[in-house]
């Protein structure tokens, strides 16, 4: 079980990149839009405002951005056969990645933070929309890698390797570009959550109550146009998985034997992957068929089915990935984002009745609510890629037969704990400040240009 | 032909990387070494707030392009090199949060914890990067099938240790000579006076280390491209510097000790080509720019991705140096 180790390893960068990289993104769009309404309205509010959002961000992307350096060096650490089998396609990606991402985001990041008092207004607002696009950009790339993981396209296998032939196949991969939007419109969630939760603290502890009332109202707007378009986005997901994936699908769905005519949707089950059965389920007639294709009708093939074919085409070995962990991850990120969704509805039929003031209930449970993308992207992240395994790329290399065969398990448990543990500790400093911070009511003195903020601490009870 | 393209481009990732970081490092070291207050760290620091993180993505890139070019290099050098970088992105990941978090608080003693992990995390990178490069110069037990078979402690031996504080002295004397034309007043004199204490130590370790690169490694003696009056000068560009600090003209000494950190590279990369690995067990083993790279349409479409893209790269770094050309003050807006 060596590789499971590896695959610990090399996964828990991805799952912080997770943590952090969805929230970047969406706050970075919140931030420049906000930074227009101050560059094109001149009103001081949103200079305030988008400096304090903008101080909550640079905290996180601090911790984020590091992990664009682990992301480009681990494959070659704990994979090194796998990096040696598909580099010649794979490591294209996540070299424009770096070229083209990483250079803008990081280099105008920093003209941005510094540039206040030095560039014109509209220079300087232009910056923060370059931070957003090399974002953006950013995870197109690193999407295009992953995309060439779930469905491998545009290589053709030459002197025992797999090597890029066409690139325009990679980027137009159409797992990417349902992949892709889902990842986007989900970070925006992220970043638009975010700004509701401690919008609404504020409102609730009254500082600046008019400012913050205004970030609510744009992260509210921004959190239920992007939940919806999650929504959209990851149902032409699923649809395009049944044609790609059909293994990872089935495993989401529980679903050991093909379909009749019409696929019911299981909504809970107690599943028994040792026997290859379900002890006992809940379902919705006909939901799944409607789900795959858009009909009331459509056989939707179960594991068993494709195991069989598997073994046939790729020969023997079990390519059930492990069916509870996709199955309940897969259901984790729909409540999560179902419910975001009535939250955003609901958040902005309040606004239009201008009611929000005055439902300390409503606001209050904005703050927990804030996790609700966190359980969306984090899931949704275990569902696709616990539910490729056995492969590291579909139909071509197995997670098992990838890594690095001199690194010991025991380097790779070091890293692992390590990683993790300084990760543990940058998380927790990242989340005292940002409490530490947003507990506090001098915004205006934040943002003021003092070489030293008021520390005097006000006595606010804990968030 | 493309496969000496990526190899060159590589170099001058690197180049780029050392250059920059370099004096990144060196900074991020002398804000314990010279910085006497916490205004002092602070003024420090934001000489290379503004550059600091995409200086980085030079590393980044390079990694991103050894990948994409020389997938068997990539996988050998750092399944091999394993437990250095996995220091080494400890370090860079705790130095790029210190810098942000750092001032966010008053308490001294959350200061003063970030402030160690940015001296820490700016010293590693350096020696261990010497240790790399010393390694990669001399040859490591590399098998027939291309993999590392050596441990951590088979990297260190006195001559990659040398590698490694020669490396750390240079960014030393780079970072402040950085320092000299950013900062005003009292921590100029200080940059100033350090790097003058330091240039001849500086210079003593680089040659003691390019006698012994003589017996250890085959860069004097191989049939290949000699390295010629590179090394040489980047000798002479080194020590000019004393001289230069001496005569006021400290642009010109920050300038020679990038010259010396550029021309070192190129002398490292050209007494590699072709090779990009070099195995101790059997020169056979060797990875080189042949048997490591990519196919030659992936070289293609990344030579066309590289000649586009970097051109901008450049220019909007260049721009972001000349926006934030001013020296540094306690008088500025310093609480970013």
């Amino acid at each position: 079980m060596h590789w499971i180790w590896r695959d610990g390893s090399s996964a828990s960068p991805r799952f912080i990149i997770f943590l952090f990289v969805p929230l970047s993104i969406g706050l970075a769009y919140l931030i420049a839009f906000m930074n227009t309404l101050y560059v094109v309205k001149n009103d001081e509010k949103y200079k305030k405002l988008t400096q304090f959002w903008g101080r909550l961000f640079l905290l996180n992307f601090a911790v984020g951005v590091v992990t664009g350096i682990m992301q480009e060096f681990q494959f070659g650490m704990n994979w090194a056969d796998y990096s040696r089998y598909v580099g010649a396609v794979f490591g294209g990606p996540l070299a424009v990645e770096a070229l083209v991402s990483f250079f803008l985001e990081s280099t105008f990041l920093g003209i941005w933070i510094f540039g206040w008092d030095k560039l014109p207004k509209k220079v300087h607002l232009a910056a923060i929309w370059l931070v957003a696009i090399g974002a953006t950009l950013s995870a197109l790339w690193i999407l295009a890698a992953n995309s060439f993981m779930q469905e491998p396209v545009g290589y053709v296998i030459n002197n025992g390797r797999a090597e890029m032939s066409n690139f325009f196949a990679l980027l137009g991969n159409k797992q990417l570009w349902v992949e892709f939007p889902h990842v986007i419109y989900g970070a925006l969630c992220t970043g638009g959550m975010f700004v509701v939760g401690i919008s609404a603290y504020k409102m609730l502890r009254k500082h600046q109550t008019e400012a913050f009332r205004a970030s609510f109202s744009i992260g509210m707007v921004v959190t239920l146009v992007g939940s919806i378009l999650t929504a959209f986005a990851g149902h032409e997901q699923a649809q395009h998985l049944m044609e790609s994936q059909p293994m990872k699908m089935a495993a989401a769905e529980a679903l050991w034997e093909t379909t009749g005519e019409h696929a019911p949707w299981t909504v809970v089950a107690a599943i028994d992957p040792g026997a290859k059965q379900n002890a006992a389920k809940l379902e919705v007639p006909y939901l799944l068929s409607v789900l795959s294709y858009n009909k009331l009708s459509g056989s939707v093939p179960g594991m068993n089915e494709l195991q069989a074919q598997y073994e046939q085409e790729y020969g023997p070995g079990n390519y059930i990935p492990p069916v509870r962990t996709t199955f309940w991850s897969f259901r984790v990120m729909l409540v999560s984002g179902m419910l975001m969704i009535l939250v955003a509805l609901l958040g902005v039929w309040k606004m239009y009745r201008g009611k929000v003031q005055n439902s300390p209930r409503f606001l209050w449970w904005m703050m927990p609510a804030m996790a609700l993308p966190w359980l969306g992207n984090l899931s949704g992240w275990v569902m696709t890629e616990v539910g490729r395994q056995p492969w590291t790329v579909f139909g071509l290399a197995k997670t098992a037969d990838g890594v690095s065969p001199l690194v010991s398990s025991g380097m790779v448990l070091t890293s692992l704990i390590g990683f993790t543990v300084v990760y543990g500790l940058l998380a927790a400093a990242l989340v005292y400040l940002i409490l530490h911070f947003v507990r506090k009511d001098d915004m205006a003195a934040d943002a003021s240009h003092k070489t030293h903020a008021n520390p005097g601490n006000p006595a606010l009870p804990m968030l | 032909m493309l496969e000496t393209l990526w190899f060159i481009l590589v170099t001058v990732l690197f180049i780029g990387f050392f250059f920059l970081e370099g004096f990144d490092f060196g900074v991020g070291m002398l804000t314990k070494i010279i910085g006497r207050s916490d205004t002092d760290r602070r003024v420090m620091i934001n000489t290379i707030g503004p550059v600091w993180d995409g200086n980085e993505v030079w590393l980044i890139t390079a990694g991103g392009a050894i990948f994409a070019a020389f997938p068997n290099w990539y996988a050998t050098l750092f399944s091999g090199f394993y437990m250095a970088l996995f220091l080494m992105l400890i370090a860079l990941i705790g130095r790029g949060v210190a810098f942000e978090f750092r001032s966010k608080l008053e308490s001294a003693r959350w200061r003063a914890t970030w402030d160690w992990i940015i001296f820490f995390g700016s010293l590693l990178p350096p020696l261990l990067w010497g240790v790399a490069l010393a390694n990669l110069m001399r040859g490591v037990p590399i098998d027939q099938t291309t993999n590392y078979v050596g441990s951590f402690w088979d990297l260190l031996s006195p001559y990659s240790v040398l590698a490694g504080l020669s490396i750390l002295l240079l960014f030393l004397l780079h970072g402040s000579l950085f320092l000299s034309l950013k900062t005003t007043g009292d921590l100029r004199d200080r940059a100033l006076g350090f790097a003058k204490r330091i240039g001849a130590w500086t210079s003593g370790a680089l040659l003691v280390f390019v006698v012994l690169s003589y017996f250890e490694t085959d860069m004097f003696t191989r049939h290949g491209i000699f390295p010629g009056m590179v090394p040489v000068s980047a000798g002479f560009a080194l020590l000019s510097v004393p001289f230069l600090i001496k005569a006021g003209r400290d642009g010109w000494a920050f300038i020679m000790t990038g010259l010396t950190i550029v021309l070192s590279t190129v002398t490292v990369f050209m007494s590699l080509f072709p090779r990009v690995m070099i195995s101790s067990l059997n020169p056979d083993w060797s990875l080189t720019i042949h048997n490591a790279s990519s196919n030659e349409y992936t070289l293609k479409v990344m030579t066309i991705v590289a000649c586009s893209v970097l051109p901008f790269v450049l220019a909007y770094q260049i721009w972001t140096y000349w926006v934030f050309r001013k020296r540094v003050t306690p008088a500025d807006h310093l609480d970013y």
